[in-house]
């Protein structure tokens, strides 16, 4: 492990850039700098001159960081991709988990693996949350609509809660859907009926 | 009948029409294909995706498929490509600003890309005098058509793209805001953003890729080599249902049903009427309103476009060599060629008629003797001795 390596990070989306520089730098390196929007990307990745590039790769600007590996007048130190030819397994797991490293050529490959491992593993860590996330709010917004479904039958067709309820599980059951389905159709239907 | 899975990926851009068409048409449903189609957002992305098996197929630039098959600038995977699906299509967009400069510096036709190249080559020269930053030209890819018809065109007219003017790689949908925050001050890209540029006033089109070399291959399908090999008959299906669709798609009648198919927001995403204007090749080329229209502007299926042709591979793989991409070796010559493949094709459609229409050297170069794909080292002395 090398503390002082300088590592950026090229990620759109603030929260899951702001995880990954916690855990580089609870793993003890220093030197971790964000890079946010695409102005003169290239131009202030060779200002850092960094050692390791990390980039999301639903960043369309990945293509912009190829570049790197041109023959060029501005390019300081040839810059080459993490996994060597022999490494398709750490392409698919870092590709599997939606993040990519480039870093400066000459530098060891074991040197870097801890970095590539710590930024698989919170990649997958922030997709999971966000999974969690979007199941919570959408289970959520089922209950709303399961609620106010209910409220609809109950006024319409004057029935108790429970009755409302048993109504929606039996429609859906009868026409193998979901209750949340079934209940946005009646609340749908009510609104044309408005 | 069985149906085989197939992952394919595509970047959202009007050459991936045949690709879009033959699954939401149910042309390659017809061929027992169930296709699930995904929207990339990178031309890396869809590389590292189909060299890792990821994705079986991919709608991907012809020069990144030679990249990988010759192992440049990233792992080696060898790709085949049984299916073109675009030729030319490209075109090159400049900021009024710098089209009021070309034009002040022309003493010929704009149209004429060499009139236009030697005019460029004015305004670098006194930029260069009068201290000026140099030019900055938008391109979408390290080994895409893009940069190397941006290089081919200023090169006729002895501008240095490594030393007079930057190249910048620039994601396609950033173009547009590229250059209006004068980040650019030209881009060559495929449709439909010289349109986007055209219609919000910020660029206009100086030339369309046809006019540069008159038969270039775009996009391809393409495939890890292993993979065709060992699916013979799923290759055949995919070339029979993108023949079918392309079919469809150069018929002028379905050309608005085409449109309206791929202006879906998780296809290309455009509005319909420039996908149509692109497909149709008549283009507005300034905000005044002016029209270029040209039949050669992207070709899907036309003329034997789909018909992979190793003649363009190979004038591909010399331009990776004379911009210092690739060294010489008539195994990466050969390597290079044989990523087209024709053969496959041929099997596919029992078909083996001749490229029809296509220029004689195969490629239609505006400057240069023709293009001879068994001898790399003429075209590059050649432009070698243009260069100095």
């Amino acid at each position: 492990m090398d503390a002082s390596l300088n590592i950026v990070i090229v990620d759109e989306n603030p929260v899951r850039a702001a995880i990954l520089e916690e855990g580089l730098r609870e793993a003890g390196y220093v030197n971790v700098v964000r890079i946010e929007g695409t102005a003169k990307l290239l131009a202030r990745i060779y200002a850092i001159d960094p050692d390791v590039i990390l980039i999301d790769l639903e960043n369309p600007s990945r293509d912009v960081l190829e570049q790197m590996f041109q023959v060029s007048r501005i390019v300081k130190r040839p810059v080459a991709m993490f996994v060597d030819q022999a490494d398709s397994a750490s392409i698919q797991a870092s590709v599997d988990a939606g993040v990519s490293a480039y870093i400066v050529d000459g530098l060891k490959k074991e040197r870097i693996k801890s970095i590539l491992d710590l930024c698989i593993s919170r990649f997958n860590a922030f997709s999971r949350l966000q999974s969690e996330l979007e199941q919570t709010k959408s289970a959520l917004e089922e209950r709303k609509v399961i609620d106010r479904a209910k409220g609809i039958l109950m006024k319409a067709k004057s029935l108790s809660e429970e009755q409302a309820y048993a109504l929606l599980r039996k429609t859906a059951m009868n026409e193998n859907r979901k209750i949340a389905e079934v209940a946005q159709s009646v609340v749908t239907a009510a609104e044309l009926f408005k | 009948m069985s149906e085989t899975r197939l992952r394919i990926g595509f970047i959202p851009l009007c050459d991936a029409a045949a690709l879009l068409v033959a699954v939401d048409k149910g042309f390659a449903a017809a061929e027992g294909l169930d296709v699930e189609l995904i929207r990339e957002v990178s031309w890396s992305n869809v590389r590292d995706k189909l060299n890792i098996g990821l994705f079986d197929a991919a709608h991907l630039l012809a020069p990144v498929a030679i990249a990988s098959s010759l192992g440049l600038g990233h792992i080696k995977v060898p790709i085949v490509a049984p299916f073109g699906l675009g030729v030319n299509g490209n075109a090159i967009t400049v900021s009024p600003n710098l089209h009021a400069e070309i034009v002040e510096a022309t003493d010929g036709n704009i149209p004429n890309p060499l009139v236009s190249a030697r005019a460029l080559a004015r305004v670098v020269e006194k930029r260069k005098r009068t201290g000026a930053e140099p030019l900055t030209f938008g391109m979408t890819f390290p080994f895409s058509t893009h940069n190397y018809q941006l290089r081919f065109w200023m090169a006729a007219a002895g501008v240095d793209p490594d030393e007079d003017v930057r190249l910048v790689v620039l994601p396609p949908p950033y173009m547009v805001e590229s250059l209006t925050s004068r980040q650019v001050d030209a881009f060559c890209v495929g449709a439909p953003w010289n349109s986007v540029a055209v219609d919000l006033g910020v660029g206009c089109i100086l030339h369309f890729s046809c006019e540069i070399l008159a038969h270039a291959a775009e996009k391809v399908l393409a495939l890890r080599a292993h993979w065709a090999e060992e699916n013979p008959d799923t290759v055949a299906k995919l070339v029979r249902a993108l023949d079918r669709s392309a079919a469809f798609i150069e018929d002028p009648a379905n050309r608005a049903k085409v449109a309206a198919l791929l202006a879906a927001p998780h296809r290309v995403g455009v509005a319909a009427g420039v996908i149509e204007r692109t497909l149709e090749g008549r283009l507005k080329v300034s905000p005044d309103g002016r029209v270029r229209s040209d039949d050669r502007y992207l070709l899907v299926g036309h003329n034997g476009a789909a018909r992979p042709d190793p003649v363009q591979a190979a004038w591909l793989y010399a331009q990776m060599v004379r911009w210092g991409q690739a060294p010489l070796s008539q195994d990466l010559l050969a390597a290079a060629k044989g990523t087209f493949r024709p053969d496959l094709f041929n099997a596919a459609l029992q078909s083996n008629e001749a490229s029809a229409a296509a220029p004689a050297d195969r490629i239609g170069a505006f400057a240069g003797p023709p293009f001879d794909a068994e001898d790399i080292s003429g075209h590059l002395k050649f432009w070698a001795m243009k260069q100095r």
